[in-house]
């Protein structure tokens, strides 16, 4: 467990995070949220122990990060913002130094490091030198070197940061896969990215932490609407006044698509997607996406983050 | 495995890896022939006398070659962003620099046995004594570790490389010099900067084969003040 307690960290006269405070409990995925510039690296980089707060404490498991800095990073794993690599080394051989730096013994440093390759999807590219990987490569390889001393907390701090679409996805989905054998702390600007990914969000504004919650008590706090995008080809109206029809849905609007399709925007919460889908079927819809509303997600941030925003 | 050991095997590989490194090692063998070349087997004289003026042309090269080794060791870290995995690392900044420090005075130490194959020639054609080259290549690698740490703490300062061998070089510039302000200078102070001259007050014994307590422990303190003050640099970015 992770208890950050009044935490600050002054630039000459300016604060870049101020009187932070915030838990994580062992075994959650925790989403850091924030605009550039917010503080979310900072505050990485003192979690991480590179760099130490002006005031206040960081606590792992009731053991102070400043009384025992060098026994607790041992059980942290950290990414920075830019994956620290050396290009002129293999991916293996690096993994391997990193590993043994770390305090994992010789005899265990090479199975380590095969495994954290094989959770990575790096398994095939251990000869391979870190200065010919692709930018979504050199980002596993950025997570995997947090990961191959068998962390149990780890920090990431932007790990989508440039990846392509698919690339996104694929990171996504690692993070996902950490939960439950690690405490994840994982920042991002983009809310969307995080909130499939995480139990609980931390949102930061100016140095402060302004929320913090999961993201349906966010909305609820913010008077959010909750809503979910249904793109469909068939008799909208009909299909429409089938959905009001469903328990839980609030409103539905229709709007053209392109394609002669149809947008449906229904006033409902995420739980509701299947009932949705099924209901939209049943009247004679084909069905070609459903999601949850982007404008909802961007209206949140917008609320939680945006400068000038109360929470 | 220390992390002291790890962090430098991993520096000498970046440097037997890297063109930097074989570059440096090609220009610094091919000064030292052409100077041993063109003034230490210049005109007839004695073999003792060749190998002393092997060795004092040799520490020119040595200092420079440290310089621009170190000049890489913390900048380089810094402008690639490397620094946060030694940081979150369960390693002490000493070990760090100590890793770095020892990484870069093992490749040196290869390049500068590398020039044995000069004092070899006159041994060959010549008579030396074993104890003179001994006494002259000890004097070489501790005027080389002391270069070396200047430098460390130069790269420690610096963003990037550049500054980082231009700092390195000034510190190192400076106590070279330090000979100058002897001269213009009232005792005790006159005796005291006469004593910290790098070269003119501590090589000259070993390159003419002698090994004096005093010198041995003047280049161990330059360089051990160097890594510590490095250490001290290292410590206060985690404030920043």
């Amino acid at each position: 467990m992770i208890q950050v307690e009044q935490l600050s960290k002054f630039y000459g006269a300016r604060a870049a995070i101020r009187n932070l405070s915030f838990r994580i409990d062992s075994g959650e995925v925790v989403g850091f949220l924030g605009l550039n510039g917010a503080g979310k690296t900072t505050t990485l980089r003192i979690l991480g122990g590179v760099l130490l707060p002006t005031t206040g404490t960081v606590r792992l498991d009731g053991q102070d990060m400043m009384s025992a800095p060098r026994t607790l990073r041992a059980r942290i794993g950290f990414l920075p913002e830019t994956p620290p690599l050396y290009e002129e080394m293999g991916v293996g051989e690096y993994l391997a130094f990193v590993a043994a730096l770390r305090g994992v013994e010789p005899g265990r440093v090479r199975s380590r490091v095969v495994e954290t390759e094989e959770r990575t999807g790096l398994a095939a590219l251990d000869r391979e030198r870190i200065a010919s990987l692709s930018h979504g490569y050199r980002q596993r390889v950025g997570v995997a070197q947090a990961l191959v001393h068998g962390p149990e907390v780890l920090l990431l701090d932007e790990p989508a940061n440039g990846l392509d679409p698919v690339q996104n996805v694929e990171m996504r989905g690692l993070v996902r896969s950490l939960r439950g054998d690690h405490t994840v702390l994982v920042s991002s600007h983009i809310l969307p990215e995080i909130a499939q990914t995480c139990d609980r969000l931390l949102v930061i504004r100016d140095g402060e932490l302004v929320a913090q919650g999961s993201e349906a008590e966010l909305e609820e706090r913010l008077g959010v609407r909750a809503g979910v995008e249904l793109e469909i080809e068939g008799p909208a109206e009909i299909i429409a006044a089938a959905l009001r029809a469903v328990p839980g849905v609030r409103a539905v609007g229709v709007e053209p698509a392109a394609g002669g399709r149809a947008l449906l925007r229904v006033e409902a919460s995420d739980a509701l997607r299947p009932e949705l889908a099924r209901v939209a079927v049943g009247a004679g819809a084909r069905l070609f996406r459903l999601d949850v509303s982007t404008d909802r997600l961007e209206s949140l941030f917008l609320k939680l983050a945006g400068r000038g925003a109360s929470a | 495995m220390s992390a002291a050991v790890l962090i430098a095997r991993r520096e000498l590989r970046a440097y037997l890896r890297t063109m930097t490194g074989w570059i440096i090692v090609a220009a610094v063998l091919l000064i030292d022939g052409l100077l041993f070349n063109a003034f230490a087997l210049e005109g007839a004289r004695p073999s003792t006398e060749v190998l002393t003026r092997f060795f004092y042309f040799a520490s020119g090269p040595t200092m420079v070659a440290a310089i621009f080794l170190a000049m890489r060791l913390l900048a380089e870290e810094r402008q690639l962003g490397t620094l946060p995995l030694l940081y979150s690392s369960p390693v002490r900044d000493r070990d760090i620099v100590l890793g770095k420090f020892l990484g870069a005075l093992a490749f040196l130490s290869g390049l500068t046995l590398a020039t044995f194959y000069m004092p070899l020639l006159i041994l060959v054609h010549g008579h030396i004594s074993v104890g003179h080259l001994l006494a002259g290549y000890l004097g070489l690698l501790l005027l080389g570790a002391a270069s070396l740490g200047l430098g460390t703490l130069g790269s420690s300062l610096a963003r990037t490389q550049v500054v980082a061998a231009i700092l390195g070089a000034a510190l190192l510039v400076s106590l070279l010099v330090s000979w100058l302000l002897a001269a213009v200078t009232e005792p005790p102070f006159s005796g005291l900067f006469a004593a910290l001259a790098l070269h003119n007050a501590h090589f000259p014994a070993f390159q003419s084969g002698q090994v004096h307590l005093r010198d041995v422990t003047y280049y161990l303190l330059v360089t051990w003040v160097a890594l510590f003050a490095t250490t001290r640099v290292l410590e206060a970015r985690r404030w920043r």
